[in-house]
């Protein structure tokens, strides 16, 4: 537990230098479209809400696992993924809008920043999911062992670490963008 | 009803090392504490610069910068059980370490690049090319 902690630590930083960069280059549009014009606040809001549900329901797995039921646990993990399909379902909705639109990663060191900082975390939502999978998988065949407990709790606490790195994001990138 | 003996045992065992993982017990309570703290604290900055109630854009600034830094704290106490004994305290010096790194990341990036832009780009103003 004490290594995948230092793991997410680790990741803490890729995340500190990714928001660095866009925090240097996000006011660079190379006359092209601005966070105001991109940006749609109630779809945020949405996505926001959606990861926000996948942690709480991530949160009544642990509990159930504790309990030792087993089939409760295994509901409330799909549930989780689900949200969390969701979540990335409304954000590639989100990118292709924006390529759509012409606000493709080349057109201002802006969006490339932009799309390097979201997408990496995006990137980080599709891995846990298929963790998710995996491990739903490894519980319907071996059930609730100490091994599995403990792959349980270290994903917990990986996707508790995204939605920590998504208030990040909304707030520096799209609330602070809208704003400016 | 059985969250509520389950959230006494977790508050009674709270330093009882008594999983080998040395991981604090998750209450029922204790997620939907850090729930509706997040709820509201996502809700107030979304509303604030949405509906421009302050009127102020540097105060909204400030205001959704706080409220987004308390949700982290919120986040780190309720959903990832962060306690000064767990592992040992050696997971709160790791997440010490790192929040002095970013901390200097963030703002060694953000002030030396501030000055940079501010000198130099008046000579790099497109509108002033030939």
């Amino acid at each position: 537990m004490l290594g995948f902690w230092l793991y997410l630590m680790s990741d803490c930083l890729v995340f500190a230098v990714l928001f660095a960069t866009y925090g240097v280059l996000g006011a660079n549009y190379a006359a092209g479209p601005s966070p105001k014009e991109l940006f749609d606040l109630p779809l945020v809001a949405l996505n926001t809400s959606m990861l926000l549900l996948s942690s709480i329901t991530y949160g009544f797995a642990v509990l159930e696992m504790q309990k030792k039921n087993q089939n409760a646990m295994l509901l409330w993990l799909v549930v989780t993924g689900l949200f969390g399909a969701a979540f990335l379902s409304i954000e590639l909705y989100e990118f292709a809008h924006m390529i759509h639109e012409g606000a493709t990663p080349q057109r201002s060191a802006f969006l490339s920043s932009f799309f390097t900082l979201v997408g990496t975390h995006g990137l980080h939502v599709t891995f846990g999911i298929i963790w998710m999978i995996t491990l739903i998988v490894q519980v319907w065949k071996f059930g609730l062992i100490e091994a599995n407990k403990r792959r349980l709790l270290c994903l917990s606490m990986f996707w508790h670490f995204l939605d920590v790195v998504w208030i990040g994001v909304f707030t520096f990138v799209y609330l602070m963008g809208v704003l400016r | 009803m059985s969250t509520g003996t389950h959230s006494a045992h977790g508050h009674g065992g709270h330093d009882s090392h008594g999983h080998d993982s040395g991981h604090p017990e998750s209450t029922f309570k204790g997620y939907m504490i850090g729930f509706v703290l997040s709820v509201i604290l996502t809700a107030i900055p979304f509303w604030l610069v949405m509906s421009g109630t302050l009127g102020n854009k540097d105060a909204t600034t400030v205001a959704i910068l706080v409220l987004g830094a308390i949700q982290i704290v919120v986040h780190m106490i309720y959903f990832l059980h962060m306690t000064p004994s767990s592992e040992s305290g050696w997971t709160m010096m790791a997440l010490i370490f790192t929040v002095v790194m970013v901390v200097i990341t963030l703002s060694g990036s953000l002030w030396v690049m501030y000055h940079m832009n501010a000198n130099m780009m008046p000579g790099m103003d497109p509108s002033q090319l030939p």
